[in-house]
């Protein structure tokens, strides 16, 4: 097991100086995963808070190679990446004993949304890649429109609450399914506040042959509107609530990497962030209670297929 | 040795990829460049490419591949045409920001809607801003010869710009015709190895590739993109020579047929030059002084060299296989009048769409244009700055 003190210890791949937020989850995010290989990696980032705030022009947050060429299409990028890798490699132009990782990032908005068809292309045609979304729920780099990771009844730019609405009024999208629904060989759902799990979680995805997806939840006190003193609780309740629950699937076997001891109401995740407020509403209380039994529907369905 | 084969335009590409063998070429089917991205694949399935080939779920990704594998570091091409193009319109601007030598068969076909499969070049002059070198073909042999040198032209270190290969829907992408193929080993010596420029695949440096510009950045480093396709035209000069050296088939900037003593002058590109070529024979017999000149390079566009070969004539018609609704004239059309304008004494001249889905253009058509450059020609002016041909009003 992965000890702090020799993760610390070293290097950082992404480092200081990026202009994201304070309290912001996307670089507790990345100072784990990037420690999860020794190899030379190659970043591709779809568009997003985490591109934009790490490469303003002539500076860059990154110790690792990095590209970045469009928001859709961090999947196809990284694709042609690793293609011309391989051919490369056959043709001997670069030396057998030569190991690189490739790695595709992109935000819920790059991944669920805009960019799904390209990360279904890839992980279809079976590149050696990982992929990694960080879910903030929302398009953040734009200012808070919604996505179809924003949970229902979240108020968004474009899903604003309002006096005649709740919210974001969909079910969000469960896109860890959808990937597992390719049959590759690792799909993860992770939180940076159990940052070992997510270490593990992360070089699995390193070592394994062919396509593997993580999915991180991905705090943001910009969008979410709570006080970033809250910070990574607000991680621990997502997970406790089993908004976000961790679990893999490796080879199509599912497990569940932690089960809390008392499953706490949706409610506790949700009274803390400012895009809920309206919920506390007499009249929306409805849109609550159906957030709760999208969540215990998912939580039993997932305990159901563990046990297959 | 040399060989004279029989093949359509898309095998024809499928050929000259084969030769070429690219490091790596991802592309998606559509028609009427499907065959091109099959005969690769049949190549590739039997093991007679050792590039890399990936058919990816759109032209989106095909583009984006090839703008992650050129930037990892080697040779990459792809093939595509009409919606397809249109969807990569996106990632075209990127490859040329990143100045990545990619380059793209595009078997030339109108825009939808209406949709329709045929030929026209409504496809590549809606991308004719994105920042790629654009040459055309007028027929199956111009389609090898011209994909050959994309690659010199593309991978010149004083260039590094995308290049793509017109080729006119079905009238040459499905036209059978004998072609002189080159040797497999004298078409790898003239492409050359490939160098890569900071490939990302380069494990002592870590690289930051894409990062964004604010208003303090952008502009100089647009401004400095465009040295590439400013150094285009000498390099894309000494290819074509070099070319013609090497396989006795010499290329530029545009072909001059019967233009030296002519006062009339028909501008027209691709397929339609081989039948205007027919079309002033016979005007020739009838004793009009008629030419043509046919653009083979439009991007970067050789104003200069196009002017001087037009300055002498007394009437010029420009023919645009595409349009360009609202603007003053079609693609062509503007920038030759464009280029004219420097010159105190210059020829009138006037602009026809044609050819729009496929439609035909026929000899009688080159010689109802010849009638009205005789009329203005001998009246001195234009009536009709802009019209139709074969089009039912
Ligand atoms: C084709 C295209 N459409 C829209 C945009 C504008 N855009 C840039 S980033 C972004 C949202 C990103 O959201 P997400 O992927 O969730 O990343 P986050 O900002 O939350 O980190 C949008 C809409 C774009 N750059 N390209
Ligand atoms: S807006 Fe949110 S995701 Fe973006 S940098 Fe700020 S906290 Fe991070
Ligand atoms: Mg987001």
């Amino acid at each position: 097991m992965a000890k702090l003190k020799d993760l610390a210890a070293i290097e950082d791949r992404l480092v200081a100086g990026h202009g994201m937020c304070i309290g912001c989850g996307i670089p507790l995010i990345f100072k784990v995963i990037l420690r999860a290989t020794e190899d030379p990696l190659i970043i591709a980032n779809a568009t997003g808070c985490l591109e934009v705030c790490t490469t303003i022009f002539p500076r860059t947050s990154w110790n690792v190679t990095w590209v970045h060429s469009a928001f859709e299409n961090a999947a196809s990028t990284i694709s042609g990446i690793e293609v011309m890798y391989k051919a490369l490699k056959k043709k001997g132009r670069i030396p057998k004993d030569k190991r690189f990782k490739f790695l595709g990032v992109g935000g819920d908005g790059g991944t669920y949304d805009i960019g799904l068809q390209a990360l279904s292309g890839a992980v279809e045609r079976g590149h050696d890649i990982v992929y990694v979304c960080y879910d903030n729920n929302v398009y953040a780099n734009t200012g808070g429109q919604r996505s179809s990771a924003t949970p229902i009844g979240a108020s968004a730019t474009t899903s604003p609450a309002g006096t005649q609405s709740p919210g974001k009024i969909q079910r969000r999208k469960d896109l860890t399914k959808v990937l597992v629904a390719h049959n590759i060989p690792y799909v993860a759902q992770a939180s940076p506040h159990r940052w070992q799990d997510l270490y593990n979680k992360a070089k699995k995805a390193f070592e394994v042959e062919g396509p593997a997806f993580l999915n991180v939840l991905c705090l943001c006190p910009t969008e979410w509107k709570y006080d970033e003193s809250l910070g990574i609780r607000l991680a621990h309740m997502a997970v406790d609530t089993c908004v976000w629950p961790l679990y893999e699937v490796e080879n199509g076997k599912y497990k569940i990497n932690y089960k809390p001891k008392e499953k706490k109401p949706v409610l506790e995740w949700i009274k803390t962030q400012g895009r809920f407020r309206h919920l506390f509403k007499e009249k929306n209380a409805w849109v609550l209670e159906e957030f709760q039994k999208q969540v215990d529907q998912d939580w039993e369905e997932l305990n159901k297929l563990e046990s297959l | 040795m040399s060989k004279f084969v029989t093949l359509n335009g898309n095998q024809t590409i499928g050929e000259a990829a084969r030769q070429i063998d690219p490091d790596v070429i991802a592309a998606y089917p559509i028609t009427p460049s499907t065959a091109i991205v099959e005969t690769i694949a049949k190549f590739k399935a039997d093991g007679l490419i050792s590039g890399e080939f990936v058919c990816p779920e759109s032209e989106h990704s095909a583009m984006s591949l090839c703008i992650g594998a050129a930037s990892a570091g080697g040779r990459v091409m792809t093939a595509t045409a009409s919606q397809g193009l249109a969807l990569m319109w996106e990632m075209l601007y990127i490859a040329a920001g990143l100045r990545l030598p990619i380059v793209a068969a595009i078997a030339n076909r109108s825009l939808s809607a209406p949709i329709n499969i045929h030929g026209d070049h409504s496809d590549t002059m809606g991308a004719r801003d994105s920042g790629w070198i654009q040459i055309y073909s007028e027929n199956c042999q111009e389609a090898y010869d011209n994909f050959i040198q994309a690659f010199r032209i593309a991978e010149h270190l004083d260039v590094r710009t995308p290049v793509l290969v017109g080729l006119d829907g079905f009238i040459i992408s499905h036209s059978m015709e004998v072609i002189q193929v080159e040797d497999d080993a004298e078409v790898k010596k003239f492409i050359g190895e490939y160098k890569s420029l900071y490939p990302l695949l380069d494990s002592k440096v870590k690289m930051t590739v894409g990062p964004i510009d604010f208003t303090d950045y952008y502009f100089e480093h647009k401004r400095n993109q465009l040295e590439g396709i400013e150094n285009a035209p000498q390099v894309i000069e000494e290819v074509g020579k070099e070319f013609g050296k090497k396989f006795g088939r010499e290329y530029g900037f545009f072909e001059g047929y019967r233009l030296d003593d002519a006062e009339l002058c028909i501008v027209a590109m691709s397929s339609a030059a081989g039948t205007c070529k027919d079309a002033i024979d016979e005007l020739r017999s009838e004793g009009k002084r008629v030419g043509l000149l046919k653009p083979r390079i439009f991007r970067p566009f050789p104003h200069q060299r196009i002017s001087e070969a037009l300055i002498k004539m007394k009437a010029v018609a420009v023919l645009d296989r595409s349009s360009s609704p609202g603007a003053f004239g079609a693609p062509l059309f503007t920038e030759i009048r464009s280029a004219l304008y420097d010159y105190e004494e210059r020829p009138k001249i006037t602009n026809y769409v044609y050819g729009l889905g496929g439609r035909d253009i026929k000899i009688e058509h080159f010689k109802e244009v010849t009638d009205d450059l005789e009329k203005i020609a001998e009246t001195g002016k234009v009536e009709k700055v802009y019209s139709y041909i074969n089009l039912r009003e």
